[in-house]
């Protein structure tokens, strides 16, 4: 019996808001332009006309809202002045990139069917201009040739075609080529290409640059048309219609007067805009300030570990940093978590090389040289950050779980780091009572300076004779032949062959199942935050294991499942 | 940007660009509108660059991720040889592809969107990638000695291992000579 509730109820609560906000707005105005207003306009295209108008408002408020999510600065600022509120709200402040995703597609989706629509609305405007009879079609599309002002056919002559129009009009240049930008910026953005060509999802994705530009423009040449109030006092569609041939003869029936609408979506999108704007200018401000690389330490299994220096830099545990080398790239910034604690003098990251900028910055640190490196040779880096993320809440638990999968443990560096201070300066009040650690890797190499830390932390609590505060345990998921032989001759010494700690390393992946169990059975009534750093698939499988042994009773036992992920 | 393989991103393009081309086609012949012969050319094309480019192909560093069921199709697309492998030919083959589509407002998008993906595919020609397949791996079985092939009947003349090794702490005397994993 699991209790998501806890777990999901509010991400949940978000999501059906937006979707009802989003269902509001298609239905409202897909009921606005059956108004008589638009009577005329509905003779010439049918339906088609509020179909394309109803995801055309959809669209306005998505993307309002897409720009939101990624304002990291202003997120981080609202969840360091959200302490005081509950952990539930800051938690969906987590979900920002999922949130900002589904907003996409959102996008895409409206998009297709606003396109379809209005395709359908080209043709026939078209099929209406080429009338020979004396059709109402012809003679709507025929009102407004003197003055090109009061016309309702945004096709004005018979000897073109759609796809003419639809490049020779500022509605319909802007139309393809905000498109093209959000065909590219999807499918740059696909999983495949994020994960494993960083650069160019990100330099197509300012693409948007273009995507807001052409939005805004896009309404400008007014080219859904529908009457004009006093026009349609004067000439009621429902009575007139059918006398189209006596239009301007009939005293009853003059010709009706047609006007366009102004375009509306710069009103919702400014706001986000000026936010993204200053959101931007805020992180060249911060990236403009001097750093400084006080220590470069190469680690086994390709990790670069830099200690660096900023004035006035301040950081709360498990926050991450987006970090900039103008020598080696001038416009791309990678974000690392910070893996150094808040007490210390200064903050570190370690990188796992696995690209070319990662590549290219372990050689200008001097990675590939043995011998000490002057200062001033190292490059200048410029940070944007810190940045805040689920971590920041471990110390608002009374007790924790926190698994890490290979470099996923980072963010845990930091906050055992910051443990070990607290425990250090008698700050026991501020820590859980209890931590459990899990920490899954495949390579033995990648132990070794996160060993140390935990050698220190583990002999720290021997000699306060608090050993059970801190449990660890460290999964090795991988090894060859030679290591098993070796484990297995090593395997009665008091230090673990492998980490040399105390604590014995166990293999193969854990059973969490049992740990949940365990672990709910020790503390009865108590909120257990779940921190996880790690891939997808672990993810799904904590996030179960949390809502199934989550009490449904409030007073019982809860997980609460936070995840992050670069 | 030496790692990047542009292949992947022009991969994922093209297919973008088959459906977009597709719907357009659609809406053209269903919608009846003037010149459908082009729609229903954007319906057929699509369909095709769709089956083409669905197979990803094998990245030359890294783990390659294959779309769901694609292995039929990765067969289809790798008896065409060389014809599929290169990526000229495939940036030839989508310039071509898309040229009709820009007659017709609604496979226009789709034209535009070929085209650009044929780009992307001349980027990756020129820097020479190649198209390989994603063959499935051949399971070995886990093959236990050929001597081992029923489960010892009789059991050991001595306990197992575990039982056998005091723990130092626990024993009632100190055994004379210590014992190892193989001693007997």
């Amino acid at each position: 019996m699991g209790n998501w509730v806890v777990n999901e109820g509010l991400s949940i609560l978000v999501i059906l808001v937006w979707l009802g906000i989003n269902i509001f707005l298609f239905v409202y105005y897909y009921i606005v332009y059956l108004d008589e207003r638009f009577y005329y306009t509905r003779v010439l295209v049918g339906d088609a006309l509020s179909w394309a108008r109803a995801p055309a408002a959809c669209l306005n408020f998505n993307c309002m809202l897409i720009l939101l999510p990624v304002c990291r600065n202003l997120l981080s600022f609202l969840r360091g002045s959200c302490q005081c509120c509950s952990r539930n709200i800051t938690r969906q402040l987590d979900r920002n990139i999922t949130f900002h995703k589904l907003v996409a597609y959102m996008i895409a989706f409206h998009t297709a069917i606003h396109i379809i629509a209005h395709l359908f609305n080209f043709e026939r405007f078209m099929d209406a201009q080429l009338e020979q009879n004396e059709t109402i079609a012809y003679v709507l599309s025929q009102i407004g040739n003197g003055d090109n002002s009061s016309y309702l056919n945004p096709i004005r002559t018979n000897e073109t075609n759609p796809t003419f129009v639809a490049f020779t009009t500022i509605a319909g240049l802007s139309g393809v080529a905000i498109t093209l930008a959000l065909i590219l910026i999807i499918t740059s953005s696909m999983e495949v290409i994020r994960r494993s060509y960083f650069e160019v999802f990100w330099f197509t994705h300012h693409l948007f640059v273009i995507f807001f530009i052409g939005l805004v423009i896009h309404g400008v040449g007014e080219i859904v048309r529908g009457q004009t109030a006093s026009s349609v006092l004067k000439n009621k569609p429902n009575i007139c219609a059918t006398q189209y041939k006596d239009w301007g003869k009939n005293p009853d029936c003059p010709i009706p007067q047609f006007t366009g609408n102004p375009p509306m979506t710069w009103k919702w999108v400014i706001g986000p805009m000026v936010l993204y704007v200053f959101e931007r200018l805020v992180r060249f401000w911060r990236s403009k300030q001097k750093v400084v690389i006080t220590k470069v330490v190469t680690h086994p299994s390709k990790t670069l570990e830099l200690q660096m220096k900023k004035k006035g830099f301040k950081m709360e545990v498990g926050q991450y940093v987006n970090l900039q080398c103008p020598s080696v790239s001038q416009l791309e910034w990678h974000p690392f978590t910070l893996t150094s604690a808040p007490e210390e003098d200064h903050f570190s990251v370690h990188i796992r090389i696995v690209g070319d900028w990662t590549q290219q910055l372990f050689e200008a640190c001097g990675g590939e040289k043995k011998e000490f490196q002057e200062a001033w040779k190292l490059p200048k880096m410029a940070v944007d950050g810190p940045f805040g993320t689920a971590s920041e809440d471990v110390f608002r638990y009374e007790v924790v779980m926190l698994v890490g999968a290979g470099i996923g443990v980072t963010p845990f560096a930091s906050v055992l780091k910051s443990v070990w201070y607290r425990y250090f300066n008698n700050d026991t009040g501020l820590i859980p009572k209890k931590i459990y650690f899990y920490w899954l890797c495949r390579e033995t190499n990648a132990f070794e300076w996160f060993a140390d830390l935990l050698q220190s932390l583990e002999t720290q609590m021997l000699e306060r004779g608090n050993a059970d505060f801190l449990s660890y345990r460290i999964y090795l998921t991988g090894w060859d032949e030679a290591q098993a032989v070796h484990f297995t001759v090593h395997h009665e010494e008091e230090n673990d062959p492998i980490t040399g700690l105390k604590q014995k390393t166990l293999y193969g992946r854990p059973n969490w199942e049992n740990e949940f169990k365990t672990i709910a059975g020790n503390h009865p009534g108590a909120r257990i935050g779940v921190f996880l750093c790690g891939p997808e698939v672990l993810a799904k499988s904590l996030s179960k294991q949390s809502i199934n042994h989550s009490d449904a009773d409030p007073r019982g036992v809860h997980f609460i499942f936070n995840k992050e992920n670069f | 940007m030496g790692q990047i393989e542009w292949a992947m991103w022009a991969n994922e393009q093209a297919l973008a660009a088959g459906l977009i081309l597709l719907t357009g086609g659609v809406v053209g012949v269903a919608g009846q509108f003037k010149d459908w012969q082009f729609a229903a050319y954007g319906v057929a094309a699509g369909v095709f660059i769709c089956l083409l480019e669905y197979p990803r192909g094998k990245r030359k560093k890294g783990t390659s991720i294959e779309r769901t069921g694609q292995r039929y199709l990765t067969v289809c697309v790798k008896a065409f040889g060389p014809l599929t492998r290169n990526y000229y030919v495939r940036a030839g083959l989508h310039a071509v592809l898309s040229v009709p589509g820009g007659f017709m407002l609604p496979t226009v998008l789709g034209c535009v969107c070929v085209a650009i993906a044929s780009l992307i595919y001349l980027l990756a020609a020129i820097r020479g990638e190649q198209w390989e397949p994603i063959m499935p791996r051949v399971e070995s079985k886990e093959r236990p000695g050929q001597s081992m092939k029923e489960p010892p009947t009789n059991p050991p003349p001595r306990p197992p291992a575990e039982l056998r090794r005091k723990r130092q702490e626990d024993a009632a005397y100190v055994n004379p000579i210590p014992i190892s994993v193989n001693s007997v």
